[in-house]
This record gives structure tokens, sequence and C-alpha cells, in this order.
């Protein structure tokens, strides 16, 4: 009884202590996920107040916090969405892709960490935020905005892309030989083909097994089909969080509007648990000596992500006011970086710093992000005046 | 009629952005979300790309507006329509008379000559209601008819 009494007053703590970091967030108008991350070094091994006896529900909560992050990442965009987005953007996307995937490659092989951990940097470097992104877009009330469409677009195709990423990398982190590893990737570049093609085509029944009128048992499906597939995924070494992503392509149409209204909540929640985790398992001593790096990379991302934009909006006949609101829109990196990086770490096939530098580059373009596309906007304008007055 | 060009482009994620240009050089239009709600958008004189104002609509609140800017239209519609029939004009009425009963009670068609062609509640218009629609307060008739027939159906519907 008295474990549990501990236990329990722990994590009300927790997380009461993440509800004040979020408030504070939210008023410096950041999102809170650095914050989240900052909460779980200062309670880690190493930090100010190590926590225990919770350990195995936090590891359990921030697995579902994975697999919930996945799956409303899937639900977001309709399969036609993301089919009409790729005809549409796929060359911002693909620019978008080696502009931002190349420097965090780059950088691992400097540091000497191999070609695994190259890979993974590459995804930790690459995907935006769409929470983030959707979040700032929104509240600057900038939805209406013309190149606001081409931003959303260029976060369609990194979805599509993380559907291709994430089973290469589990894949090459399971450290399988090199003809395994083809062959997973091939079994999972199926699955992803096959998933899109049921979801095209015969959504509405995917839809329809977990639908259900009323909230409790809609929820309780939706919940219990996530993790039965995320389970047997893993358990078919494709990664829990694959399962969900995809799971989340195949549902559709209302079902997946209503599933997403309803699992919002949910995710935050476990969510917020996996990046306290994520930071309780970073040495916040390891992060001082990356801390360079990461203030290098957060620099060239910034302006490459910034180059993106400019260069799509551009060819969809946007001015120059929009083309680099639209650049600096899309330099938020966060919850999907982190997610990278956890299964990398986790895999115990890369560095260790690995997960120090993921989480001091997500520190600073997390908060980087939100500033970024708020400013640009008088920023751009004071330049552009001083050119006309000069 | 002048047809405007209404731009309609998905925004994935979100919902659907429509809007057109007007002769002001801007940009006005509507922002539909998945989940129904509603938001006005205006850019910006300066900068078309961007926006000055976007307004969050309720459901109800868009709904009146629509009414507000729409229901004169109809009728102004109406009577262009009607106007080479001499002698045939086209009134909105309030009925007030005949709260939750039905179109057919009225008997208008019957009594006045003049017919109903369309309904307007809260910013809807409901077009050629059926003798069992079910009146509500605040219903705004579009009453088709002569002048004396109009004023006849306006008594009627106002309770006579």
């Amino acid at each position: 009884m008295h474990e549990t009494t501990v236990a329990m007053i722990q994590l009300g703590g927790v997380f009461f202590g993440l509800g004040l970091l979020g408030r504070v967030a939210w008023k410096m108008g950041i999102s809170p996920i650095p914050l989240y991350l900052l909460g779980g070094l200062a309670f880690g091994a190493g930090g100010l107040v190590p926590l225990h006896g919770i350990e195995e529900f936090t590891h359990l909560a921030s697995e579902i916090g994975v697999v919930l992050l996945l799956l409303l990442l899937g639900l977001e965009y309709s399969a036609s969405e993301l089919t009409t987005g790729l005809k549409r953007s796929w060359m911002a996307g693909v620019l978008d892709l080696v502009l931002n995937a190349a420097p965090g490659a780059i950088a691992a092989l400097l540091l000497g960490w191999g070609p695994v951990a190259a890979l993974a940097m590459a995804g930790v470097t690459y995907i935006s935020s769409s929470g983030i992104v959707a979040k700032v877009l929104g509240d600057l009330g900038r939805l209406g905005n013309r190149e606001t469409p081409v931003v959303l677009s260029v976060l369609v195709f990194e979805d599509l892309a993380m559907a291709v990423y994430l089973p290469v990398l589990t894949a090459v982190l399971s450290g399988v030989s090199f003809l395994g590893g083809l062959t997973s990737v091939g079994i999972s570049l199926l699955a992803i083909t096959v998933v899109l093609v049921v979801a095209l085509k015969y959504g509405r029944f995917i839809s329809a097994i977990v639908d259900s009128p009323d909230h409790e048992v809609f929820l309780l499906k939706l919940l219990g089909s996530a993790l039965l597939v995320a389970g047997v995924a893993s358990q078919l070494q494709v990664s829990a969080a694959v399962g969900a992503f995809l799971l989340g392509i195949a549902i559709s149409g209302s079902t997946a509007e209503n599933a997403t209204r309803l699992l919002e909540p949910l995710r935050d929640l476990f969510a917020a648990m996996f990046f306290v985790v994520f930071g309780l398992n970073t040495d916040p001593r390891s992060i001082p000596p990356v801390l360079g790096i990461a203030v290098a990379l957060a620099a060239i991302t910034t302006a490459t992500k910034v180059v993106t934009g400019w260069w799509a909006a551009r060819r969809q006949g946007i001015g120059k006011m929009g083309r680099i609101r639209a650049g600096a829109a899309l330099v938020a990196r966060g919850e999907f970086s982190i997610v990278i990086a956890g299964l990398a770490v986790a895999s115990g096939q890369v560095n260790g710093d690995l997960a120090a530098l993921a989480t001091a580059y997500v520190l600073l373009m997390a908060i980087l992000g939100p500033i970024a596309a708020k400013y640009v906007e008088p920023i751009g304008e004071f330049f552009q005046r001083r050119r006309q007055t000069v | 009629m002048i047809c405007v060009n209404v731009e309609i482009t998905p925004l994935p994620g979100i919902g659907t952005r429509q809007d057109f240009m007007i002769r002001a050089g801007r940009r006005v239009g509507v922002i539909t979300y998945r989940d129904g709600r509603f938001e006005l958008i205006l850019s910006k004189a300066s900068d078309p790309d961007s926006c000055a104002a976007s307004i969050p609509l309720s459901p109800e609140e868009a709904n009146t507006l629509a009414g507000l800017l729409g229901a004169p239209q109809l009728v102004a519609h109406l009577r262009e329509e009607h106007r080479d029939i001499t002698g045939i004009t086209t009134r909105q009425l309030p009925v007030t008379a005949f709260a939750n009963r039905t179109l057919g009670e009225t008997a208008l068609r019957t009594r006045t000559g003049a017919s109903i062609v369309a309904v307007v509640r809260s910013g809807n218009a409901h077009p050629s209601p059926g003798p069992d629609f079910l009146f509500e307060n605040g219903d705004l008739a579009v009453v088709v008819g002569t002048a004396e027939g109009l004023d006849a159906a306006a008594e009627i519907l106002h309770g006579g």
C-alpha cells in the first residue's frame, strides 16, 4: 500500500509540474515540448530530484505516448490528401528531404558515429513538427494566407516520407545483415503500399470496424486496436510506432476526424510522459559537450527549412513576404525528432550521445520555430522598408 | 448575373479554404474546418498573400451572416425573374401566427392566390417548402403573388 501511495504522489507531482510548465510555455507563445524535456532532465539520473518506483509505469506510458503520437500523425491526413499532396508537391518535398536530412547525416558522420546514426540524425533534422506548425499557423491567423497550403503540402510529404523512413530505420537499427535488412525493408515497403491501397479503396471498412456512435465504445475500440496493431508490429520487428502510424492512415473519413478529437487529450497526456521519460534517460551532464554542434545544426537547418519554404512558395507564385513566412513556418522540429532519436537510442546500435544531441537540438528548434514564424513578418517588413527608403 | 471566381483550396489536416478576389483588390473568403467551424478571412490590402483578419464564427453565427447577405439577394433575384410578368411581385413576409403549424394550414394559395416559394429561417433559405413544412417563430416567408394577394397573405401570416 505504501508503495502505491508514494508512486501516486510522485506521479501527481510530475503531471502537475508538467501542467504548470505547459501553461508557462503557451503564455510565452512556444511549444511545451522543450519544457517537458527540461522537466525530464531535471527529474532524471544526475538531475535535481530522482524519481523512484514509478519507472515501470512511466516507461509503459511513454511507449503508449509514441504509439498515440504516430497514430494521430497517421490520422491527420486522409489517404486521398496524401496522394494528391504527393502529386502536387513532390518537388518541394524532395528538396525539403535533401536539404534538411543532409545536415543531420553529415554531422553524425563527422562525429564518427557511423552510418546507422547518420540515418537516425538525418530523420531528426529532416522532419518538421506538424503539431507545432499547425498550432502556430492557427494562432497567428495565417490559415487563410496564400502560402499556407504550400506549407501544409510540405508537411504532408514529410508524413509520407515518414511512412517509408520509419520502417527502414527500424530495420537498420535491428542490426540485421545487409540481405536480411533488405528483406525487412522490402516487407515494410510492401506493407505500406498495401495499407495505402486498402485505405484508399476500403478505408471505410476499416473505419467501420472501430467506429461507434458511443464515445466510450469508440475510444476503447480505437485504443485497443492501436495497441494491438502496435504490439503485433513490434513482434514482427516492424516497430510499434510504424504499426500505429499505418493504422492511422488506414482509418479515414469522419471516423478519422472523430478519432482525432477523442484521442487528442490522451495523446497529450502520454506524449508528455514520453518527453519526460526521454529527458529522464538523458544525462544532463552529456548535453554541454554536444551543445556547440546542436547550435550549429540548429542554425544550418533553420536556413535550409527557410530555403525550402521560400522555393516551394515561389513556385506557386507567392510574393516575397509570403515566401519568407512559408520558410519560417517550417522551422520548428519537435515530437517526431525525439521519437526517431528514441527509437535509435533504445536499439543500442548508436552512440549514446545521440540522445543528448537530439535533446539539445529539439530544445533549440521547438523554441526557435514558433519565434521565427512570429517575428519573420515584422523583420521582413523592416528590411523591405529600408530597401525602399535607401 | 456576373460570375465570381471562387478558388477552392484544400488545407490538408485542417479543412478547406474558399475565397475570391473582390473588386477592391482584396481576397474575401471562408475557411471551413473539418469539425464544422468557420472562419471569415479578409486579406491585407498591402499583401494579398496574407490575412488582415480571420474571424472565427460558430455555425449559427455563420448562418446568420449568410442570411444577412443572402436573403435580400434571394428576394431581389425572384423580383428580377418576375419583372416581365406584370402585376406579379415578390415580398418577404414575417410568419408570426403559425409557429409549430404547417404551411398547409395557412391555405394561403386558396385564400389569396399568392404562394410561398421559400422560407428563410435563421439565415438559411428553405426553397419550395411543401404543405407539411412546419413553421417556427421568426421565419420569413418569401411570397410571390399580386399586390392584393400579397397584402392578404401578409395579414394571414401575421395573424389574421
